[in-house]
């Protein structure tokens, strides 16, 4: 029956993400690619397409790509992608090497989405065996979240957009996913390569070595270990093989060596593609620093534009410290209260991020969107579901709107798309918490379940 | 009381020495002769082919080098001369100009128009003669001093976002160059008053006599430009010290409320004017202290050809001559007053005709006698000022308060066309043309994105632009400046470049005022460095030369200045700081608190409130108890 069911999902599975492949083609010769590489919704000043061109042409001039402040990504993007920003094919739409890169990096991290997401859902089943919780939950139901994530992933409009739009976030996300995918299956070079890539890509990335050290160290996501020790201490059987593995700092500091050894690779590349223009030093100023300092006020999804384009100047510093402070205040509760479930940590922090980051784009939403697919089993019983979702497709709806208005008609003013942000922001303030705390009462009910308290007919 | 007084006597005695050595030094540069200070002023008047009358006004002071005559002038403006001395400027150009030249009908290939047509608001470059690393200081310095000295807002423009160090398009090519404009600038006679106080006789006598404040800013266009060259550093031979050219160019309408009446009735018949009429004054009497005061009327080379005079062909006899009746009772205007010289220029290489220069001398004239010339037209002339070699304008492309690209157009004009039969002879003929922009930093430009059209075709960038040199526009630290040589054919009828950008948004403290008015693109120069505008008048005596010329003389590429450009940029709204500043901390601490919550929640506590509450109806023994066992069991689980 299983096996059925299954053959009948992966046959729809690779039909719809050949549809989806289709319909990106699709977009991808249009006029202009329908001039989304210029929407802010999808272009940041770190992710825009024609910055890199930029970039690229002054670096083909022989000056430094970070001469003006164009450019502030890194200078391998610039050597990678750079040729496919002039390179064109007769005949053709002007940016379609491009266009098919970020396309070829989708359906990758799609891939790689699935397979990690199949491994967490065995990891999920195998837990549930091991407490035998395998008849109460009745796992014949479950859904194939590696499957349905890569869906997620793949045919998510932001996914689409961002892909469509030129910009590089197809990129940052593939460095993340296969960050997690390599701590998944315990690939450590490759997870040392991810991370290393996603921190270099942008900066927010580098929380994600808690939840990978979790990984490598304990395993994938499984309820807490205390579950585990009351089941035996029930059945008075101490079956250490059933037991989750303690954790380990074998494959901890093998990861940190390969992180090291990594890290000093690519700082040498890019030492040597900037050799005569500045520098590393010039580098981290305008990329990191850019991040951090949020010199630049254009419009964004974010919040942080329209707040420093406002906030008196002897406030500025201030702010600045108590608006990233607060992405790292919240990792270490995080890390304690969910150090059992590493995936769904990194999915946390990866949703904290895009929503606090200076310069957050669709192309981040949709990346934690993907990755929340992997909990769908889990998340059964998230409230406010269907008030997320309708707000997703109000805001991204409403959002284009208020900036018509404000900057091609002039009709309208600041306020109207800066309240837009804010319910967006808004919006993923309540993903996260509720997220948060549907997982955390997932693994109350698990507990329930075990010691058989009355209470499981109320959750 | 002795002992008290004798460093005042021995200051006394320092002071009447240095006084002397600065008699002796005087007394000697006296003697010289040669070395003396020297002022003179020029006034050259040129009607203009739209009934418009042109007013070039030409000061110029010269100081001979400062060691020779130590410590004052009796001439030379001081502050000009202190200013040279404290900041070591090698060369300096300010000018402040209201409305624009108008290059199509007041010609644009004469020394008067590449040299005098500036762009609107202020314009300051400087040489300075310092190591490198002064330079931006010793520009801070003078952008300050002189916004002092001519009550003008030049101080804006130390700040390094607004000024910049042009490599080699610019014509004083040298590295030490700054360049700085203020488009939005507004010229008043606030500037012109610390202007004419620079000058010996300031506006009383003579010449200046006639800067009669409402008839000036009344006119068209307006522009006062103060030039210093000081050559301290004697490496060359000439030691000239330092030459001050002050110049005032303005263009009236004269008479203009006859030139209505008229207008149905003789259209094409010019206005005739005199100086009284135009300026409401006459000069009288002259500048005691200048060495030459003169009026010069000019006819240009356009007009001339249409005029015929009936001897055309024996000028060199009547510039020798200066005798020839033709020259000023001509069939078609009579001036009032006989010209004392008349000078011809010698044959140009670009135009056929040659244009007609009379020279009156106003030290003749007297107060009971005042000096006032006047045209007067008989006949209707119509004729056209020679153009520069490709009109240059520059518009904005795009819409909406995002992005958009500003476009630099040249189109060919009469003079091509001329300049391409004469050297169609040999196929490869091409045409140089320099541009020089600059762009603030809130207009930012994508410079991959520069596109070349020829004839309205797009064409590759790399068969048309010989030389690009760009630095780009760092945010609020620098603007953005692109110097582009481009090589294009002679047969050319447009070209024009292409730009792309994105409109920056800046900080609520960072728009002026009156933000929604916009911002202001400096204009772009364009320069062509194969023409040289210059003018040779035949002379008998070339010693006693009159500066004005003499500058005429000087062989100055033919440039022109494009159209500033107004930038409307968005703008966020100012009523709301605080508001926004509370609603986005709220949200902070929404997320903050909420996600806090859900963390620390303890789902055994809750359980145990609610046993609690239905302990309360049973009695407090049992609850007791059961919270001991719940103790027990939990710290039993801990321990494993």
């Amino acid at each position: 029956m299983e096996k059925v069911k299954k053959k009948i999902g992966s046959f729809s599975f690779w039909n719809w993400v050949t549809a989806s492949i289709i319909f990106r083609l699709i977009l991808i010769y249009f006029p202009k690619n329908l001039n989304l590489s210029s929407r802010p919704e999808v272009s940041t000043p770190l992710t825009s397409f024609r910055r890199l061109a930029e970039g690229y042409w002054l670096k083909q001039s022989f000056m430094s790509p970070y001469a003006g402040s164009m450019y502030h990504g890194s200078p391998l993007l610039l050597s990678l992608l750079g040729p496919l920003t002039i390179n064109r094919i007769e005949g053709q739409p002007n940016h379609l090497l491009y266009s098919l890169v970020s396309v070829i990096a989708d359906v990758v991290s799609a891939m790689l989405i699935r397979a990690t997401g199949q491994n967490l859902r065995l990891a999920y089943l195998r837990s549930l065996e091991s407490l035998d919780l395998v008849k109460q939950i009745e796992v014949s139901e479950f859904l194939f979240s590696g499957d349905i994530a890569a869906l997620i992933y793949l045919c998510n409009p932001f996914t689409i957009v961002a892909c469509v739009g030129l910009s590089t976030s197809p990129i940052e996300n593939m460095a993340v996913i296969l960050c997690l995918y390599g701590a998944c299956s315990r690939l450590i070079p490759l997870a040392a390569f991810g991370w290393v890539i996603a921190t270099h890509l942008s900066l927010y990335s580098a929380i994600l070595i808690i939840p990978v050290i979790f990984l490598l160290g304990c395993g994938p996501d499984s309820p807490p270990r205390k579950l585990f020790l009351q089941r035996h201490q029930q059945k008075e059987v101490l079956n250490q093989s059933k037991l989750p593995p303690r954790f380990s700092w074998g494959p901890v500091i093998h990861f940190a060596f390969w992180a090291f050894l990594w890290s000093v690779y690519v700082l040498v590349l890019c030492g040597i593609s900037l050799k005569q223009f500045g520098g590393l030093w010039e580098m981290f100023k305008s990329t990191y620093g850019f991040i951090l300092t949020v010199e630049d006020l254009s419009p964004n999804i974010g919040v942080l534009w329209y707040f420093f384009a406002e906030v008196f100047e002897f406030f500025r510093n201030f702010f600045l410290i108590v608006f990233h402070v607060n992405i790292l205040f919240m990792i270490l509760p995080l890390a304690i209260r969910l150090r059992h479930r590493p995936c769904y940590l990194a999915f946390v922090y990866v949703a904290i991020c895009s929503m606090l980051k200076s310069y957050p784009s669709v192309g981040d939403s949709a990346l934690y969107l993907g990755l929340l697919g992997w909990f769908v089993n889990e998340l059964a019983d998230m409230q406010f579901s269907l008030f997320l979702f309708c707000g997703y497709v109000g805001v991204s709806l409403l959002s284009p709107v208020m900036h018509n208005l404000w900057i091609w008609r002039g009709t309208g003013n600041a306020n109207f798309y800066f309240a837009t942000a804010m319910v967006y922001a808004c919006l993923q303030i309540v993903l996260v918490v509720e997220g948060v705390s549907a997982m955390l009462n997932h693994d109350r009910k698990l507990r329930n379940l075990i010691t058989g308290k009355p209470q499981d007919a109320k959750s | 009381m002795v002992l008290l007084q004798r460093p005042h006597i021995l200051l006394l005695l320092i002071d009447t020495h240095q006084f002397l050595q600065c008699w002796i030094a005087f007394g000697s540069a006296n003697e010289e002769g040669q070395q003396q200070e020297e002022f003179s002023e020029e006034l050259l008047v040129k009607p203009l082919p739209d009934h418009k009358l042109l007013a070039h006004f030409h000061f110029q002071s010269s100081a001979p080098p400062s060691t020779s005559n130590g410590c004052h002038h009796h001439l030379f403006p001081k502050a000009i001369s202190q200013l040279v001395q404290k900041f070591r400027v090698k060369e300096m150009e300010l000018s402040f100009t209201q409305g624009r030249w108008n290059y199509e009908s007041w010609g644009g290939f004469d020394p008067i128009s590449s040299s005098n047509a500036k762009p609107p608001g202020v314009e300051l470059w400087a040489v300075f003669d310092v190591p490198q690393h002064h330079i931006d200081a010793s520009w801070k310095n003078l952008t300050h001093t002189l916004s002092g000295l001519f009550c003008a807002s030049i101080n804006f423009l130390e700040s390094t976002a607004t000024y910049s160090t042009p490599e080699w398009s610019f014509p004083p090519a040298s590295g030490n160059v700054r360049y700085g404009t203020l488009p939005c600038e507004a010229v008043c006679t606030e500037n012109l008053t610390p202007w004419l106080k620079l000058l010996p006789c300031r506006d009383k006598a003579a010449i200046a006599l006639l800067l009669d404040r409402p008839s000036l800013y009344r006119g068209f266009y307006h522009s006062q430009r103060l030039h210093l060259t000081s050559t301290e550093s004697s490496s060359e031979g000439i030691d000239s010290g330092i030459i001050l050219e002050q110049t005032l160019t303005v263009v009236l309408q004269p008479n203009s409320e006859r030139a209505i009446e008229v207008h149905a009735s003789e259209k094409h018949v010019q206005p005739s004017w005199s100086l009284s009429s135009i300026f409401g004054k006459q000069v009288s009497g002259r500048c005691v202290l200048a060495k030459s005061s003169s009026v010069y009327l000019l006819l240009d080379r356009g007009l001339v050809a249409e005029l015929k005079f009936p001897n055309k062909e024996n000028g060199k006899s009547a510039a020798n001559g200066l005798t020839s009746e033709n020259f000023w009772s001509n069939p078609s205007f009579e001036l009032s007053v006989n010209p004392d010289r008349i000078f011809l220029e010698e044959s140009s290489s670009h135009s056929k005709s040659l244009s007609i220069l009379y020279m009156f001398q106003v030290e003749k004239y007297s107060e009971s006698e005042p000096f006032d010339i006047g045209l007067m037209w008989k006949v209707p002339v119509a004729w056209l000022c020679q153009q520069t070699p490709l009109h240059a304008s520059r518009f904005f492309m795009g819409s909406g308060n995002e992005r958009g690209a500003i476009a630099i157009s040249l189109k060919s004009t009469q003079f091509t066309e001329g300049f391409m039969s004469a050297n169609s002879k040999d196929g490869s003929c091409e045409l140089r043309v320099d541009v020089f922009q600059v762009v603030p930093w809130y207009v930012k430009v994508y410079f991959h994105s520069l596109r070349v059209f020829v004839d309205q075709q797009p064409r590759a960038v790399s068969d048309f632009i010989e030389k690009i040199h760009v630095s780009p526009s760092k945010d609020k630290m620098s603007p953005g400046v692109m110097e582009v040589v481009l090589k294009l054919p002679c047969r050319v009828n447009t070209a024009a470049l292409t730009i792309e950008f994105d409109k920056g948004f800046l900080r609520i403290d960072e728009y002026p005022p009156d933000a929604n008015q916009g911002f202001d693109i400096p204009s772009a120069i364009i320069s062509f460095p194969n023409f040289h505008a210059s003018m040779v008048f035949l002379e008998d005596d070339s010693l006693n030369r009159s500066p004005l010329l003499s500058k005429f003389q000087e062989k100055c590429p033919v440039m022109s200045y494009t159209e500033v450009l107004l930038v409307p940029l968005t703008t966020p709204d100012f009523s709301m700081p605080y508001n926004v500043i509370t609603i986005k901390c709220t949200v902070f601490a929404l997320y903050f608190g909420s996600l806090l919550n859900v963390l620390q929640r303890r789902v055994a506590e809750e359980e145990r409130f609610l046993k609690a509450k239905a302990a309360k109806k049973t009695g407090r023994l049992p609850l007791l108890l059961s919270k001991l066992s719940a103790k027990l069991r939990g710290s039993g689980i801990n321990q494993d």
